[in-house]
């Protein structure tokens, strides 16, 4: 894995985590019940804590000089960003933002686990063994969720599996390798996805039958966020996001 | 490089103030707790003529990780002007680290300390175990929510005397 790819590798840690956590943090003031508005911002928290510990490490791997985890945020365009498609998709209901957190967490905890036990890069595998900790503590919620949702009421178990639905076709796109991908997994970086989905697939089925919920058919998966090409979402998320330093440039509180 | 020849700092004696000047500095989010007893504070030394104190952030986004650099450097800059801060991530902050002292003060403040150790899974949420109600000491007590108003904490309900309380997650 050379330089260049390990840069790759570690803006999409960063990105799948920014992109979410900025998603959540639209929840804030708007939650269904005040201990779920905090619970859903405090995973905000920490996803923005690990972006700008993977961006910062991106940054220093930038042939052209240093780039700081806020230039990275606020000054790249869309087709820059390499986070997954799931986690740029809109909050939806409640369902919905629970569904999209579920599936992210059990990957993103199976990716962390992998990450924390690499040697091939040290600050790498210290910032994931902290998230390891924290996406633990986010799995445990969001599948408790889509538990209580999908055997809670029946209108409640319709709307989270209309969820499940919509958001199956982000799936795939999480277990695709290219060629970065090899070269991570061959310099032990990365994990191998076709050994990760095996074991996704598992806890999910486990939650998902818990929960009542009906596991969608995999169909035609939508694919394109590592390589910059994203839904329409993702924009009119950014121009939100990166406003203020981009009418100001430089400006600080 | 430093020239060490004509240094006139005593390494030794900086460090021994500095880290007493530590004990001085609190948590921003739990004031009655130092940033040693919390664990947060891992090291002091002397390294290319100057302090050198490491610190370990409780969790990635802790908004107070950034006060507390600031309120370590210039607790430290008294002592030694040069003085430096780094942040350790690996090995990653625990629980473990908070002394029996340090939680008995947690207790008298209305905060149900971490219990037990970490590696004990169970006890990341609570699920299963009494986390007594640091108020009125009961074991009845209720998981309101799995977050609460800092990110190191989880919210409680003591079915006795009705308080809410916060918990102190063991992670």
């Amino acid at each position: 894995m050379n330089n260049s790819q390990l840069k790759s590798a570690l803006l999409r840690l960063g990105d799948d985590a920014l992109i979410l956590g900025q998603r959540l943090a639209e929840w804030c003031g708007h939650a269904p019940a005040l201990e779920e508005d905090i619970a859903l911002t405090n995973i905000s928290l920490d996803l923005i804590g690990q972006t700008q510990s993977y961006l910062s490490l991106a940054g220093s791997l930038f042939e052209d000089g240093v780039k700081t985890d806020d230039e990275l945020t606020f000054l790249r365009t869309d087709r820059e960003f390499q986070n997954l498609l799931l986690v740029e998709q809109p909050n939806g209901n409640f369902g919905d933002t629970i569904v999209r957190q579920f599936l992210f967490d059990k990957f993103a905890l199976l990716r962390a686990e992998h990450l924390a036990q690499q040697t091939f890069n040290s600050e790498a595998a210290a910032i994931a063994a902290k998230a390891v900790k924290e996406i633990r503590y986010h799995a445990d919620h969001s599948s408790k969720w889509v538990i209580r949702l999908g055997d809670g009421t029946t209108e409640s178990h319709d709307r989270v599996q209309k969820s499940l639905d919509d958001l199956w076709k982000f799936t795939g796109e999480m277990f695709i390798s290219d060629e970065i991908d090899r070269a991570g997994v061959e310099s032990g970086f990365l994990p191998n996805l076709d050994d990760l989905k095996k074991k996704w697939d598992e806890e999910i089925d486990n939650v998902l039958g818990e929960a009542t919920l009906t596991r969608p058919e995999d169909c035609f998966m939508q694919t394109g966020g590592r390589t910059g090409i994203h839904t329409e979402q993702l924009s009119f998320m950014l121009a939100e996001m990166q406003v203020l330093p981009r009418t100001y440039p430089g400006t600080s509180w | 490089m430093t020239d060490l020849t004509i240094s006139n700092k005593n390494g030794a004696e900086l460090v021994k103030k500095v880290k007493r000047q530590m004990k001085d500095v609190m948590d921003p989010e739990l004031p009655f707790l130092s940033i040693e007893d919390m664990g947060i504070l891992r090291d002091v030394f002397f390294e290319n003529d100057h302090v050198v104190c490491v610190i370990t952030p409780t969790y990635s986004g802790c908004p107070a990780t950034e006060v507390i650099s600031e309120d370590v450097l210039t607790a430290a800059r008294v002592i030694d002007p040069e003085a430096e801060i780094r942040i350790a991530l690996s090995p990653a902050w625990t629980t473990d680290w908070i002394g029996e002292e340090a939680r008995n003060k947690m207790e008298v403040n209305g905060i149900a300390p971490p219990q037990g150790s970490s590696h004990d899974r169970a006890f990341l949420t609570g699920d299963g175990k009494i986390i007594p109600c640091p108020l009125c000491k009961s074991k009845n007590t209720k998981l309101v929510s799995p977050f609460g108003s800092t990110a190191c904490k989880a919210s409680f309900k003591c079915n006795e005397c009705l308080e809410p309380f916060e918990h102190f997650k063991c992670i």
